[in-house]
């Protein structure tokens, strides 16, 4: 058998999701926020809900999500994109409406906007790129850095004493009674996408069932910033980012515990 | 009895050399290629065809969804 023959459409087995567009993404070679697009188009092509999803696009290096795939968006200031995902769905309450986020825009600038949204508790669903630095403004320390981890701002290494420490942020939005569903989760292998991809196609089902606020942390590199090959980068992670942000789920109170 | 054959397609000039296909290829069927694509990477091709199970783990795990992934069943 020759490559020609395996080479059909009819023994296509996986192919770019349809609404990720053409256009070249403007991420770093190996980023995780590419991989996080991925999956998010292929989940809404398979619940078939394309034409009924409003995205918010944050500050921070996925700014120009909206470019990459062909859904409604909106385009936030510097992490308020929750609270423009509760306005939104209070609105259109039958969209699916959710709001995809880094560190810095979730954690620090719009923490606020994060912790009343999960406290509110609109069926809105959160992706949150946790690479635990400012990827976008050249590699500063986000509240998320890890102790001793150096960034451009903490070039000695992240100092508890000076800086305190690393913000587990989700592990806070866990508490709040607005979250129907908080996970934590990865990107750096085809068996960690799997799960991802369920995660997420878990808080959308949520999101259109009505069931509160979900969160989908992933757990991610900045090989650029982190100043790492992408394969190192993926290593460096499970060494180190996984210790403090360990994967899996953090409150599931939807009555299906299919993602795990 | 069946054997599963697998080939990929990479788009090489949407590819951005990352390596990440070549880390996630449990068959080692991918290599950099010598060439550069026009944006100046190098970009993921087959080396080792015969090897490929059409597992998908390289389309997966490739940030810039450059990897179609074939499969079929030889009897
Ligand atoms: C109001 C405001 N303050 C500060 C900035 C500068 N700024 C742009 S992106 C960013 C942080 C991005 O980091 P993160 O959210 O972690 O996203 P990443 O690039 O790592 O994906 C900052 C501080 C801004 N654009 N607007
Ligand atoms: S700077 Fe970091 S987060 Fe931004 S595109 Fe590059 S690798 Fe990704
Ligand atoms: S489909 Fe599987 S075996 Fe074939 S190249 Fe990709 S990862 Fe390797
Ligand atoms: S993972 Fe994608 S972008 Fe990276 S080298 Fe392979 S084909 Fe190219
Ligand atoms: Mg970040």
């Amino acid at each position: 058998m020759t490559i020609e023959d395996i080479i059909k459409p009819e023994n296509l087995v996986y192919k770019k999701p349809d609404i990720m567009n053409d256009r070249p993404m403007h991420y770093c070679p190996g980023c995780s926020h590419g991989v996080v697009h991925k999956l998010i188009a292929e989940v809404l092509e398979e619940m078939d809900i394309v034409e009924d999803t409003i995205g918010i696009t944050p500050v921070g290096c996925a700014v120009f999500a909206y470019n990459y795939l062909d859904i409604d968006w909106e385009e936030a200031a510097h992490g308020r994109a929750p609270a423009m995902a509760v306005a939104i769905k209070r609105l259109r309450p039958n969209k699916l409406v959710f709001t995809y986020q880094g560190d810095g825009d979730l954690a620090a600038i719009g923490t606020a906007e994060t912790i009343h949204a999960c406290n509110r508790g609109d069926s809105i669903t959160i992706i949150f790129i946790n690479n635990g630095i400012y990827g976008m403004t050249g590699g500063q320390m986000a509240p998320t850095t890890l102790e001793g981890m150096k960034t451009a701002t903490c070039p000695y290494g992240r100092n508890t004493r000076l800086n305190g420490y690393p913000l587990k942020i989700t592990n806070l939005l866990k508490e709040l009674d607005g979250t129907c569903y908080v996970t934590r989760q990865s990107v750096h292998t085809a068996a960690a996408v799997r799960k991802a991809k369920k995660a997420i196609r878990k808080a959308f089902e949520n999101n259109i069932n009505q069931k509160g606020v979900s969160v989908v942390e992933i757990v991610s590199t900045c090989n650029s910033g982190w100043k790492l090959s992408p394969e190192k980068a993926n290593e460096w992670m499970e060494e180190n980012m996984f210790p403090a942000y360990p994967l899996g789920d953090l409150k599931d109170t939807t009555g299906d515990n299919q993602a795990k | 009895m069946a054997k599963i054959k697998g080939a990929i397609v990479v788009n090489k000039e949407r590819c951005k050399g990352c390596r990440l296909c070549v880390v996630a290829c449990p068959a080692k069927v991918i290599a950099m290629s010598k060439q550069v694509n026009s944006k100046g990477y190098n970009y993921a091709q087959m080396a080792n065809e015969d090897a490929c199970v059409g597992c998908a783990s390289c389309g997966i795990v490739c940030p810039d969804g450059c990897i179609s992934v074939y499969k079929v069943k030889v009897d």
